[in-house]
């Protein structure tokens, strides 16, 4: 397959296309418009089901419908529509149902800005809705990586029936990339025999989508089914990329586009005579804990480095345990990091500033 | 002899825990029927609101889906573009889908969603004790009007029926009511009509169904038929606003 | 000739089969409670239904049954 270059969003959108998903319900915000006006266009030439829905909770509300009645179905929306989308996220993460959600974050809080920012991490991966639950959360650091993430995440879902979040920081949207609409080797994955769509088959009892469960002995029976399918999929599906870590003293903690401009510093930082490395997780929910910890065993210092305040930071200094200092570099507004910026930040860190 | 009357298979057996002379099991028992009678249970899915219908899925002898408040129009959304084949209906209180799901209702009729939408009106919050509904009536005392609804502070009730009625994208609307057997039989050949038209593949329909709600209303449930016959009919004219294109 | 099969410990003593019934066959049964603690509701003369059904299509509980 040749390599075509094309705008994040749309890119995105083309690799949802390419691994089936035939239903998508979205609505407009900046920056991540360029989603549904893409399915509008594509979803009725590959005979799929394309909704500009009245809101985004009415858009999140649909793709509970479709999933559970079996489709492979998505949405997109950018900081506050996920904001509106809590609710119905909470409803499909407890009833159970696999669905592609996108994020391209921008700059927040309240109404914000459309510039790029990392500030729904904790969103993304703390919860974000109401009580005890999970989204499996993919960070691509490239168009070509979120367009594989994209088949992934649909695989990860369809197999463990959980909704999966891809957290593109607002450039991955925008910018323009190369990228390889790669033939992608699905998984086994089971049949949807729970789904709810027509009592055909009597051979089987009827089909209950639904989150309501009254008795306390049939909640707490549910949350120990999620409980038990968080902590597998935290054993097989954790990702994480590490970069020139192997003989770091210094490692450089940063997910998404940031981690770009972070294996720059590393780089400056190794022509300065530092030697560091990069950490960058792919799965921000199940957070690569191990990779961090064995880090903390050998280096001196963590920088993590991110588009917010300081959120991955916390994860970061509970999984090193307090082995080690981690200090933080990050900006906000829609402001960029510089790779000047952090290889300063990392000279402040080896210097105990 | 022959059976004349018995109930419908289309409902299990689970009994309703709905109150003494609520008309909520009236309504799902001609839903059920219609739902038998037109051979549709295997191809029936239903959408239970968050209301005193909140258990309908132990009801109805179907596929169900629960939603969350006031968003069963986008999830019978979700379905009957997934199952085009389908009999998608929800099932809707006054809270559900004349006050925090009105987007949902006024979307899915004005995009022709070939769904329907069994609306119960009973003007007033029945599961959460008795508060002012966007139908309850001016002057009606409820635990959030307790002086009577004001329209100065509290504004006038919402006439769903008309109100949907101007969307061209709707096809059959009708307001009935269940005070008694004559208004019943009305009523169950309005909820067969929408299912028929759905499945002719024509629009979208909505039945609003005028219903009591003896507990909150403070009323038996002899008294409470009456209090709608004469209270809420003259607000709430029975008769279809939509039909056709 | 039609038979009214009431079953007692589905009705909750509502009352609006009372009302329906074009020939007031029907009476709530103060003589005794049923499983839910409900007066259920009783019909003395069964000679004169008619099995019209009117009665069960008021139920809201499905207690009755109509054989004609």
């Amino acid at each position: 397959m040749a390599k075509v270059l094309m705008k994040g969003n749309e890119a995105i959108a083309e690799a949802a296309i390419k691994a089936g998903c035939t239903h998508f319900f979205g609505y407009p915000i900046t920056p991540q418009n360029q989603i549904p006006e893409y399915m509008s266009k594509r979803m009725p030439q590959v005979g799929g089901t394309f909704i500009q829905a009245e809101s985004e909770v009415s858009a999140i509300n649909m793709v509970y419908g479709a999933a559970g009645a079996g489709a492979r179905a998505m949405t997109s929306s950018s900081s506050p529509g996920i904001s509106l989308k809590q609710e119905g996220i909470s409803y499909i993460a407890c009833a159970q149902l696999p669905c592609l959600i996108v994020n391209i974050i921008r700059s927040g809080p309240g109404l914000g800005g459309i510039l790029p920012s990392q500030g729904d991490y904790f969103q993304a991966t703390k919860g974000g809705g109401h009580g005890d639950y999970h989204l499996v959360v993919l960070a691509p650091s490239s168009v070509q990586e979120a367009a594989d993430l994209v088949a992934e995440g649909f695989d990860i879902a369809d197999q463990y029936r959980i909704p999966v979040m891809i957290l593109g920081d607002g450039m991955i949207g925008q910018m323009m990339e190369p990228v390889e609409f790669k033939e992608h080797e699905g998984r086994k994955l089971p049949e949807k025999t729970w789904a709810a769509n027509g009592w055909k088959d009597k051979s089987h009892p009827r089909r209950i989508v639904n989150s309501l469960y009254i008795e306390a002995e049939a909640m707490e029976e549910v949350n120990c089914q999620l409980q038990e399918k968080y902590a597998e999929i935290t054993k097989n599906e954790t990702r994480v990329q590490e970069i020139m870590t192997d003989d770091a003293e210094y490692i450089i903690a940063a997910f998404g586009t940031t981690a770009r401009i972070a294996k720059n510093a590393a780089l400056k930082a190794r022509e300065m005579g530092i030697k560091v490395g990069v950490i960058r997780p792919v799965t921000l929910w199940p957070f690569p804990t191990e990779a961090f910890s064995k880090a903390a065993d050998k280096a001196k210092g963590i920088l993590c480095v991110e588009m917010n305040t300081g959120q991955m930071i916390e994860d970061v200094r509970l999984a090193v345990n307090g082995k080690v200092p981690v200090e933080f570099y990050g900006t906000t507004g829609g402001f960029v990091p510089t790779p000047a910026a952090v290889v300063e930040a990392l000279e402040k860190l080896k210097e105990g500033r | 002899m022959a059976k004349v009357f018995q109930k419908t298979k289309m409902l299990t057996d689970v009994p309703f825990h709905y109150c003494p002379g609520c008309t909520h099991g009236i309504i799902h028992r001609l839903v059920a029927e219609c739902i038998e009678e037109m051979g549709l249970q295997d191809k029936a899915v239903g959408i239970a609101p968050v209301g005193c219908a909140v258990f309908a899925y132990n009801y109805f002898d179907c596929d169900m889906m629960e939603a969350a408040h006031g968003r069963a129009p986008a999830v019978a959304t979700g379905i009957k573009r997934t199952c085009p084949d389908d009999l998608v209906f929800t099932y809707q209180g006054d809270g559900d889908l004349a006050s925090i799901g009105t987007a949902e209702i006024v979307h899915a009729a004005a995009r022709g969603e070939k769904i329907t939408a069994i609306f119960v009106n009973n003007a007033i919050y029945g599961m959460t004790g008795g508060q002012m509904a966007p139908t309850t009536l001016v002057g009606q005392v409820t635990t959030t009007s307790p002086y009577g609804r004001n329209p100065e502070t509290q504004g006038m009730p919402v006439r769903m029926s008309e109100m949907l009625g101007t969307l061209d994208g709707a096809y059959y609307i009708e307001r009935t009511s269940v005070h008694d057997v004559p208004n019943i039989v009305k009523t169950k050949k309005a909820i067969k009509k929408a299912f028929e038209y759905q499945m002719e593949g024509k629009g979208f329909s909505m039945v609003e169904i005028l219903s009591t709600c003896p507990t909150n209303w403070g009323l038996n449930p002899v008294e409470a038929l009456k209090w709608l016959e004469e209270n809420m009919i003259p607000h709430y004219p029975l008769g279809v606003t939509k039909e056709g294109r | 000739m039609a038979k009214l099969t009431i079953y007692e410990d589905t009705c909750k003593g509502c009352g609006l089969c009372i009302g329906a019934c074009p020939k007031k066959l029907l009476a709530i049964d103060k003589s005794h409670l049923n499983a839910k603690g409900y007066h259920p509701i009783g019909i003395e003369h069964m000679e004169e239904c008619i099995g019209c059904a009117s009665c069960a299509r008021m139920c809201p509980d499905c207690a009755l049954e109509v054989d004609r």
